[in-house]
């Protein structure tokens, strides 16, 4: 078994899942609570990556970190190496395809919160940044649970942007399922299998996460 | 010190809400139907919804004014509102819904302050529990102290008891009116019901279709009916049409026969010369029902009819009497099984001359 994959999977997964709650929490308010004309676009946009073929994702990633473009002639000006190829790209790619799955199930949460509550609260004497704190967030506690669990899973079983992006460099950029596709090309069904198995068990057990959590509402709030 | 309100909104191609009043320290009702523009008028005051143009403010301190671009935000407005739904924190404990909005003073305060309005409110028992394990007038309770703990310049209710049973509102109408007799703010609390309109209110304004169509006590408001939308809404289920036949000035007193029939109602005198077309209000809780001819009444109007039908809704029955018009009476159900009461008996309706409430022509 390719520990070292599992270990690069897990961190990528960890860093993009913190990077979606905090670009996906504002995101989502905005999507949710915004009278704006313009708010189907970027709803289209940030549903994008779940209908995009990874691979399209992918090759636009790769042009944009590219050492043509501004960002990876940026990139290299800071760090003195190229954005193609490297975890930092693995980040940045994972990130955009995995931010349908951290601000969808937030703006659903939020869309289901009372609007009086907020109403309430501001005749209250609370600002909304303190009222997102101390109501949006507690009482869409489950979906952003929700959110960081399928970002997470999701970003462990990604395949095609990762290898667009990234390759396959052992413990830079071959993540789990790079290392499964690897084992099946060498007919190495053994460690596949092993592999593949956890994989199945990882995101069964994340899915059930989510579906006990999102069962009952207050489920969550009322344990704290 | 008071509230000065003077704005104009649309809200629809068809619904515009234009009011202009002064609210004075007190409870003032606001009363109407459901769409009359009396939610909307709360919203606008508590910064929930900005009003197209005029101007808002409570003694010196402008809230809102289209003229110098002022519009403060509702969470800077030291204005109370209690909603119709409660908008109770779910997540939150009671006493951290009350203590809500107190969060920038000291814990010690805080504390103490909550534990003052619980007691006045009575649910210093309940501080505890979580909204959902709290019945609907111990809820009702904890949003007007969650709203009052903050000492809000006015205070706005809207609707905040309708969905409780006679007895709870007394007891909490009680207790808000004991509240304020010490601070004196101007309050303004949204109904439909007559009932808490008369027990709370010092002063009515009446709003129809977005506009104040009248504005004084609830007793000289709702009393003396000024147009037809007002006795409907006010709970007079009788609107006669009748011509007047006879005026007695001295006696100030005039009659009117029910058109269609030969029926004549003695009525407290109106504007209207003899001859012309009048509406009659009357409501149905003032009418008596008698099996058989009274005698040695004061009541001047004892008319014949036929039970056409007899519907029991809650403690209420609702009879319908044909004179040649149908009217419609409610009695007690131990008055109706007394008497007898069923479709097809002969009765006498007794209705006293000041319960009929002339009203302009149709």
């Amino acid at each position: 078994m390719d520990w070292t994959a599992i270990a690069l999977s897990l961190r990528l997964a960890a860093i993009v899942s913190a990077v979606l709650l905090v670009i996906g929490l504002p995101i989502a308010y905005w999507l949710t609570f915004s009278s704006s004309r313009w708010r189907f676009v970027f709803e289209s946009i940030v549903a994008l990556p779940l209908v995009l073929p990874p691979t399209v994702l992918g090759f636009y990633v790769l042009l944009a970190l590219g050492s043509q473009s501004p960002l990876g002639r940026a990139w290299m000006a800071w760090t003195g190496h190229g954005l193609a190829f490297t975890f930092e790209a693995l980040v940045i790619a994972s990130i955009l395809y995995s931010l349908p799955f951290a601000v969808q199930p937030i703006a659903t949460s939020f869309a289901q919160i009372d609007r009086t509550l907020l109403e309430a609260s501001a005749t209250l004497g609370v600002g909304r940044l303190r009222t997102f704190l101390r109501v949006v967030m507690p009482l869409s506690i489950d979906g952003i649970i929700a959110a960081a669990v399928l970002t997470f899973a999701h970003t462990i079983g990604e395949f095609g942007v990762v290898l667009m992006v990234g390759g396959n460099l052992p413990g830079v950029t071959r993540t789990i399922s790079i290392s499964i596709y690897d084992d099946v090309q060498a007919f190495n069904f053994t460690a596949a299998h092993q592999t593949a198995l956890i994989l199945l068990i990882f995101s069964f057990a994340a899915l059930a996460t989510v579906y006990a959590l999102t069962r009952r509402p207050w489920a969550v709030a009322s344990l704290a | 010190m008071s509230l000065a309100v003077h704005l104009r909104t649309r809200l629809s191609p068809r619904f515009q809400l234009d009011v202009a009043c002064k609210v004075a320290p007190g409870v003032t009702i606001v009363f109407g139907e459901s769409g009359s523009g009396k939610t909307t008028l709360l919203r606008c005051v508590a910064g929930l919804i900005g009003p197209d143009e005029g101007r808002i403010a409570i003694g010196d301190r402008v809230l809102f004014d289209t003229a110098s671009g002022v519009d403060v935000e509702p969470a800077q407005r030291r204005v109370g509102f209690v909603f119709q739904q409660l908008a109770l924190f779910p997540h939150l404990t009671a006493a951290q819904n009350i203590a809500y909005g107190l969060s920038r003073l000291p814990r010690a305060v805080r504390e103490e302050r909550t534990a003052a309005i619980a007691t006045s409110f009575r649910i210093a028992h309940l501080l505890e529990r979580r909204p959902r394990e709290i019945s609907g007038g111990e809820r009702q309770r904890i949003g007007l102290a969650r709203a009052l703990v903050t000492d809000p310049e006015i205070l706005l209710l809207d609707e905040p008891l309708s969905a409780l049973d006679h007895d709870t509102q007394s007891r909490i109408i009680a207790d808000l009116r004991e509240w304020n007799q010490s601070r004196r703010i101007p309050i303004l609390y949204v109904t439909h019901a007559q009932r808490e309109a008369f027990a709370l209110g010092e002063r009515l304004l009446f709003l129809r279709d977005g506009v104040i169509v009248a504005d004084g006590t609830p007793d000289a408001v709702l009393n003396a009916p000024a147009r037809d939308s007002i006795a409907q809404v006010a709970g007079f289920e009788n609107l006669l049409d009748g011509v007047v036949v006879d005026r007695r000035s001295d006696a100030g007193v005039m009659l009117i026969r029910l058109v269609g029939t030969s029926v004549e109602l003695e009525t407290p005198l109106a504007s209207g010369d003899i001859g012309h077309l009048l509406r009659v209000a009357v409501r149905a809780g003032d009418i008596l029902v008698a099996t058989e001819r009274p005698r040695g009444l004061s009541a001047r109007n004892v008319i014949a009819g036929k039970i056409a039908t007899v519907s029991r809704q809650g403690a209420i029955v609702h009879v319908i009497v044909r004179i040649g018009v149908p009217v419609e009476v409610h009695v007690t159900p131990t008055s109706t099984e007394l008497l007898d009461l069923r479709p097809g008996r002969s009765v006498w309706l007794v209705i006293k001359t000041h319960s009929c409430h002339p009203v302009s022509a149709v």
